[in-house]
């Protein structure tokens, strides 16, 4: 695969288009399977994961004439792409990480990724841009026959898809809805939101950072149960859900407008202000600043850019998208420089057609 | 061996599997309580709490002999002991839901209040998974006679394992 050429693409999941997209970000679901003739990857061999690999590809592979698929050795690849693959969301910072055989199979303009050898033998992974989790449903449940159609895959009558760890086995299904919360946090809410959902046996977690204090404001929230419910159930769990938490996000942002509009105009300007002109900045600081921003081009305080570019803007002013897009690898305070720049070039030019500065 | 939280014996050993390393604690039924109790708020927070679950199952009504025996406990197909899976929270096989049936099943009680599967199932591969889970036996028999030096063992093993290949 053409690293190079990727950097310049984006995903569809990106284009910030799909249902309720000003709060829902991403829908993504990801299915656990195994190979009936091999150990999990905990007892596995440098052998036997060799063999997996070898096996899950091929066939893999043969779905490639009804879904398109382009492979990539991630054991073979440099730790900068592995990174770039983790900050594409193609595979997990665990499978980047491990060491031995494994791949992954990406296809459908990165709405479908295959990884093979990650916890389990094979983990099946859609993403959709916006709140569109049915379709999601539909077309990861169709690329999972296809693949049944080739291997198969350790089942058991009473228990379901077994794998590697209890807490996926059953459907081996997690549902994931990615939120942009900012008027949530800023009002002190999300805690609150956290709690309730936990008690519905639903997990959430920040999409980058632990806990309440994810960067960007971005939370994924996913079922916890695997057993014992249909997988149209467990989408409807998670399904059920978001419209309420949509709701409760929009309320906060009417508040904050009435109560404060003076504040939030503020806070969103200064933001975009500070993009627009930092000569130096983390990656902390700009999710931070970008967050604001968005929610400020989804309430009309902002108009001249478009939240397709604010979405781009999170995932390209990542360590591993910048060294990629720049060509070479740079350190901590060079990135940072690197970072300042792409991210004027991109905020100013809708304005003038041209870099300022 | 004394309580790490006062002078009493320590009567629950748990193995809390969250964070980086798995960490062991031994209390007393007081301080067992209280810890499980506080690690539950805490930790409803985290990922699928596996070892808060795994902790609260094990350590609920277990002496330190009965877990003793219970980690020593092994699959015949891939060699994982139970205290291995309870270190790494990994399963080694697909048989291991099986000989370890007993033990999981309060698990799965705990993180997903059920233990019978209700949605999908692969059309095509039925009734043929004991066969599978023998491969997975005879290669790994097969690997270990070749460490032994035992050849003859390994090759009637490499004929068996291709008939089972073959026949499916």
């Amino acid at each position: 695969m053409d690293f190079a050429s990727l950097a310049r693409t984006s995903g569809e999941w990106l284009r910030g288009a799909g249902p309720e997209s000003d709060i829902v970000m991403s829908s993504r679901i990801r299915l656990a399977r195994n190979l009936a003739d091999f150990p999990f990857i905990s007892r596995a061999n440098a052998g036997d994961r060799a063999e997996i690999e070898r096996i899950l590809r091929e066939r893999v592979m043969k779905v490639h004439e009804s879904v398109d698929l382009t492979y990539v050795d991630v054991n073979d690849l440099q730790g900068i792409d592995r990174q770039f693959l983790v900050e594409r969301q193609l595979i997990s910072r665990e499978h980047a990480d491990s060491e031995g055989a494994r791949g992954v199979a990406i296809g459908n303009n990165e709405q479908v990724s295959l990884m093979i050898n990650e916890e389990d033998h094979l983990r099946i992974q859609v993403i959709h841009s916006g709140f569109d989790l049915s379709a999601a449903w539909d077309q990861i449940n169709r690329i999972d026959d296809l693949v049944e159609g080739q291997v198969t895959y350790a089942f058991s009558d009473k228990l379901g898809y077994l794998t590697a760890c209890p807490t996926n086995v059953g459907t081996g299904m997690r549902v994931s809805v990615m939120l942009h919360l900012p008027a949530l946090v800023i009002t002190r809410q999300i805690d609150k939101l956290f709690r309730s959902l936990q008690k519905i046996s639903l997990a959430v977690r920040g999409l980058y950072g632990e806990g309440s204090q994810a960067m960007g404001d971005f939370y994924q929230i996913s079922n916890q149960i695997t057993l014992g419910r249909s997988e149209p159930d467990l989408v409807k769990q998670v399904g059920d859900v978001v419209p309420t938490i949509i709701d409760y996000e929009r309320k906060a942002r009417e508040f904050l407008i009435r109560e404060s509009q003076e504040n939030l105009h503020d806070r969103v300007s200064r933001a975009y202000g500070i993009l627009r002109t930092a000569q130096t900045i983390s990656s902390e600081e700009t999710m931070h600043l970008l967050s604001s921003v968005r929610m400020g081009v989804n309430l009309g305080l902002i108009h001249d850019l478009e939240i397709p570019t604010v979405n781009k803007l999170f995932i390209y002013t990542q360590p591993a998208h910048l060294q990629k897009l720049t060509g070479g690898e740079l350190d901590s305070a060079d990135r940072n420089i690197e970072r300042a720049r792409y991210l004027r070039r991109h905020l100013n030019k809708e304005e003038d057609g041209r870099e300022k500065n | 061996m004394k309580c790490q939280r006062c002078e009493k014996p320590a009567t629950f050993h748990i193995t809390e599997l969250t964070g980086g390393k798995p960490q062991e604690l031994h209390l007393c039924e007081q301080h067992a309580r209280e810890y499980l109790t506080e690690s539950d708020a805490e930790t409803a927070a985290a990922t699928p709490s596996l070892a808060g679950a795994l902790a609260h199952h094990l350590a609920v009504g277990q002496t330190a002999e009965e877990l003793a025996r219970l980690d020593q406990q092994s699959c015949p197909i891939c060699g994982i002991t139970f205290f291995e899976f309870r270190n790494q929270g990994r399963l080694g096989c697909p048989h291991d839901y099986v000989c370890f049936q007993k033990e999981l099943e309060p698990l799965l009680v705990n993180i997903h209040g059920e233990t019978v599967h209700v949605g999908k199932r692969p059309r095509r591969s039925k009734g043929n998974t004991d066969s599978q889970t023998e491969l997975i036996r005879m290669r790994r028999e097969m690997k270990e006679a070749i460490q032994r030096e035992e050849y003859e063992k390994a090759s009637k093993l490499r004929d068996d394992i291709r008939k089972v290949e073959e026949g499916k």
